[in-house]
Formats: structure tokens, C-alpha cells, sequence
């Protein structure tokens, strides 16, 4: 373990390391980009399948929820390894995670309704499911907003409480893929339980802070 | 809209492997390699038989002109056709019916015909579809997810089915059940639906002439994916209302509690009938995606279009409570 963590810590500390995390985000969208294009020139008319929006849709949902989850994976690794140079991507994954919720609202916006406010407006305001997707979409914009450093001064402490709003984000996303499912939900329902054990690992921490803290006052 | 240009390196679909052949001629080669000599006959006999089916899935049908692609209805292509299905015996995935259906037996095949009927029993395909009388049909399909094709069809009204086997008059309504094999039917080893899949008509619904019950596709006997050997096509449905691979017809005086019906109440009903101006509880079904276009741009019509001959028998019904 501990040779592992000197392993780990050396990558961490790499000069390659950022470049590679950013590569590594930005990879989905070029690829997906690339089928965009064949399938719209017409080089390859199936290269986003038979029903290219909903692949379009399906695939930039779940890299901005996948993204969303794995940013939220970062502290828990960070705070029970003590590889603390991870917390340098937290920020990055956040905001790519938000890139791909943008994708996936302007396919929606763009090709499902045309561009159409009155269309929109009706499916948020009537569509639990849309409902609940532009809630994540919404917290997403304004922490993605809020994500700079000229933010993080001038919000202060604020700035930490605004940003526990992920984890409702998070919530509503998988909720939205929930309810966007006819039937089969066996999908988002492990991703609801990926959710869960990060919460769990949340509460556990803070947990164990509280006591420490407790025992700390009460030990002469 | 896209347009596709055939290049030299574009194979028909006519001269493509199926799926199964390919993997018989895979499995003989192997047997082969492994020098059994037993079981390399075998698999050579398999072979043969396959390709000999090959051969035979044309099936000789009559264009009826009333039913034809036309500029707005352009015929989406038989791969698209094949490969996009919902069709959940075999998995929810749009591709997993093609993926998994090619183990399906079809061969032999029978319906039991039960209920409210005169002449009740069990039917081969043959005894209740008149090949003789196949015709062609090009039907637009409204899927209830607001995406369409446009198909092909080859089959015989339902109607002339289901007076083959002589419905009492006190038939109201006619129900038709899916096949359930969950060892040839990966879908139907979970319970993400009841199984076996039911679904209903009313009398005259299933009586009007353009219902259709399907045996085949652009030219061909219909795959398994897309409900060999026998399936239902009410064009002014939902995809849905038309049941698939269908062993059991029922005739009966209550009205029957389709699937999707029992899996959410609220999102599907028993008419089903295609109408922009009831959304569904999650998307509004006023527009649809006419695939394999991006937009959703194609406004929806009333029943699908087929409103001239269908909306009669919906006469003082509120199709908002009755969707």
C-alpha cells in the first residue's frame, strides 16, 4: 500500500498529469463530434445509429452524470488515501462534467424542440422528468459560473455552501434518468447506488470529524 | 434529411450473411479444426438446412396502391428497419432484439385460438394467413417514444384472420399474447415487464381493414426481431398496441389489461391511439423524429394520418380520458 502511494504520488506530482486528466475529459466529445459530422455530411448516414438524438442524448447524459459522480469521488479517495494532490482535478472534472450537461440540454433544445421557448417552458413545467433534469442543468451552470478563482475570493465562505449544492445536482440527475426510463431502470438504479455509498462515505466523515473534535474538547 | 448514394462498396442486404449461418459456418470450422468428424457432419447438415431457409425467406407479395411510400413517406431502409426495435423479450436496448432474436425458433410455429369463438383450436401460420392473398402495405409506424418509420409490410387484413376461426357475436374485444420462451428470449429472464406481453383490441378496431397481421418485410419473411412469424400492425396505434411473435388469440367480452397498460397505468392506455394533443406524462407528442432524421420535426397527425378512415369508430369518445 504504502509503495503504492508513493507510486500514486508520483504521478500525481507528474508535469503529465493535468494535461492527461483534460485529454482524457475532452476525448468523449471529440469522438462523439467526429460521428456528428459523418452522420450529418452523410460520409456515414448510421454513424450515430438508427435514431442519431437519443444516441446523442443517452451518450453526453451519461458522461456529464459520470463525470458529476467521479467529481464527487475525489475528496473520499483524497481523505481515506491521503493523496492529496488529487484535489488539484476536482475542479477541472466539475466543470467538464457541466460541458457535458451543456451538450446534452442544446441536443435536447435543438434538436427536440427546435429552439422552441413555449415547447421548453411546457415540458419543465409539466414534465417531472424534465423538471428534475433542468434542476441538475441549472445548479450545474451556476457552479460551473461560480467555479473561478476571482469567485472563490469574492464568495468567501459563501462560496462552500453554494457549492454543497452538487449534491443536489447529483440527486436530480440520477432522478432524471429514473423517471426518463420506461421500464427498465436497472441502469440508473446503480448509478442511484454509487450515489448513496459517496453520501454514506460523506456522513461517515463527518462523522468521525465530529467525535475527534468531541473527544478533543473533553480530553485534558 | 439524408440522402444516401449506393457506392460500389456497399453490399445489398440481399447478399449479406445472416447472423446464424455465419455463426453455423464459424461453429464447422471449428468442429473441423478440433477433427471430429461426427460432429463436422453435423454442423455441415446444420449448414445446409440454413442456407436452404436462406433461400427460401422471399416471400411473393402484391403492392396494394392505396399503401404506397410517397415524398412525405419515404421507406426507411430495411437495415434500419431490422436493427432499431423495442421489442423487450429480448432486451431494452434498441439493438438487442437483433443482437439476441436470431436464436428464436420460429419453425414450428403455433397459435391457439380460444374464447368467444366457434371454431377454437390450434392453428399453424399457414392455416391462418392465406399466402395467396399477401399483399404489400407501406404503413407509417409511430413509435409512442414520438420517433416514426416507414415500413413495408407484407401480410393479409386481420380481419381475414380472425374470421377464418369464426369470432361469436359476443366478442367485444380480441386479445393477442406474445410468445414466452425466456431461454430463447434473454428480455424475458427479468421482470423489467409481466410477461408473457399481452395486448387488445376492440372487435371493430381489429375488424376495420387496416389492421394488418404480419408475416414479412421489403420482400422478405419477417425476421425475428421484428416479430416472426406473426405479428400485428394497427398503423393508427402507438408501436406498442401491435403485439409481436403472437401464440394465442383470445376473444372475449371485457377488455383486455395490456402490458403496458399494468406497468404504468398513467403513461399507457388501452386505446393508444396516436394523438398529438394528449402528451405522454414525460414528452409532448405533437412533434415526432421521422428517423433516421436528427429533428423533431415532423408534426404528428391524428391517428397517425389514417384519421379519413379510422376516426369513426372513436365517435363521442374522449380519447383524453380513453388515451
Amino acid at each position: 500500500m504504502r509503495r503504492l502511494s508513493v507510486i500514486v504520488n508520483a504521478a500525481l506530482a507528474s508535469r503529465a498529469f493535468y494535461p492527461v486528466v483534460w485529454l482524457a475529459c475532452l476525448t468523449p466529445a471529440l469522438l462523439l463530434g467526429w460521428r456528428v459530422y459523418e452522420a450529418f455530411t452523410g460520409a456515414d448516414p448510421s454513424a450515430l445509429g438508427v435514431n442519431p438524438t437519443e444516441t446523442l442524448l443517452h451518450m453526453t447524459g451519461r458522461d456529464a452524470l459520470s463525470l458529476l459522480l467521479l467529481t464527487l469521488t475525489i475528496t473520499p479517495i483524497r481523505r481515506l488515501t491521503g493523496w492529496n494532490r488529487l484535489q488539484s482535478i476536482r475542479r477541472t472534472l466539475g466543470v467538464w462534467s457541466f460541458a457535458y450537461a451543456l451538450m446534452h440540454v442544446t441536443c435536447y433544445v435543438v434538436f427536440d424542440q427546435l429552439g422552441d421557448i413555449a415547447g421548453i417552458w411546457d415540458d419543465v413545467a409539466n414534465r417531472p422528468f424534465i423538471t428534475m433534469g433542468m434542476l441538475a442543468f441549472s445548479i450545474l451552470l451556476v457552479l460551473a459560473g461560480t467555479s473561478t478563482n476571482a469567485s472563490i475570493r469574492w464568495l468567501g465562505r459563501r462560496w462552500q455552501r453554494l457549492h454543497r449544492l452538487v449534491y443536489v445536482a447529483a440527486a436530480a440527475a440520477v432522478v432524471h434518468f429514473v423517471w426518463g426510463q420506461k421500464a427498465d431502470i436497472r441502469e440508473p438504479l446503480e448509478w442511484a447506488a454509487y450515489l448513496a455509498v459517496l453520501f454514506a462515505i460523506r456522513i461517515g466523515l463527518a462523522v468521525r470529524k465530529r467525535r475527534r473534535a468531541v473527544q478533543a474538547a473533553v480530553t485534558p | 434529411m439524408i440522402l444516401k448514394t449506393r457506392t460500389s462498396a456497399d453490399l445489398p442486404w440481399s447478399e449479406v450473411t445472416p447472423e446464424p449461418i455465419y455463426r453455423s459456418r464459424r461453429e464447422f470450422l471449428r468442429t473441423g479444426v478440433a477433427g471430429i468428424t461426427g460432429a463436422a457432419v453435423a454442423a455441415l447438415a446444420a449448414c445446409g438446412t440454413a442456407e436452404v431457409a436462406e433461400a427460401q425467406t422471399t416471400l411473393a407479395s402484391t403492392p396494394n396502391p392505396k399503401y404506397v411510400a410517397t415524398a412525405a413517406d419515404t421507406l426507411n431502409t430495411f437495415e434500419q428497419i431490422t436493427t432499431y426495435n423495442n421489442f423487450y423479450e429480448f432486451g431494452s436496448e434498441k439493438g438487442d432484439p437483433a443482437k439476441y432474436a436470431g436464436k428464436l425458433t420460429v419453425k414450428p410455429w403455433s397459435v391457439k385460438v380460444d374464447g368467444m369463438v366457434s371454431k377454437p383450436g390450434t392453428y399453424g401460420v399457414e392455416d391462418l394467413v392465406d399466402f395467396k392473398a399477401l399483399e404489400e402495405r407501406v404503413y407509417r409506424h409511430r413509435c409512442v417514444e414520438a420517433w416514426s418509420m416507414v415500413i413495408p409490410w407484407i401480410g393479409v387484413p386481420l380481419a381475414s384472420v380472425l374470421n377464418k376461426v369464426g369470432p361469436m357475436p359476443s366478442a367485444t374485444f380480441v386479445e393477442f399474447t406474445t410468445l414466452e420462451r425466456p431461454s430463447e428470449m434473454p428480455g424475458q429472464r427479468t421482470n423489467i415487464l409481466q410477461w408473457p406481453y399481452v395486448e387488445g383490441l376492440r372487435m371493430d378496431e381489429a375488424m376495420h381493414p387496416l389492421a394488418f397481421m404480419v408475416i414479412g418485410l421489403y420482400g422478405k419473411v419477417l425476421p425475428n426481431q421484428n416479430g416472426a412469424p406473426l405479428r400485428i400492425h394497427v398503423p393508427w396505434k402507438y408501436g406498442f398496441k401491435s403485439g409481436k411473435s403472437i401464440v394465442r388469440i383470445r376473444f372475449t367480452s371485457r377488455q383486455p389489461l395490456n402490458t403496458w397498460q399494468i406497468a404504468a397505468p398513467n403513461e399507457y392506455g388501452f386505446y393508444a391511439n396516436v394523438n398529438p394533443n394528449v402528451p405522454h406524462p414525460r414528452w409532448s407528442q405533437a412533434h415526432e423524429r421521422r428517423l433516421p432524421n436528427f429533428f423533431s420535426n415532423t408534426p404528428t397527425q391524428m391517428f397517425n394520418g389514417y384519421g379519413d378512415q379510422v376516426a369513426s369508430l372513436y365517435t363521442g369518445m374522449d380519447l383524453k380520458k380513453n388515451f
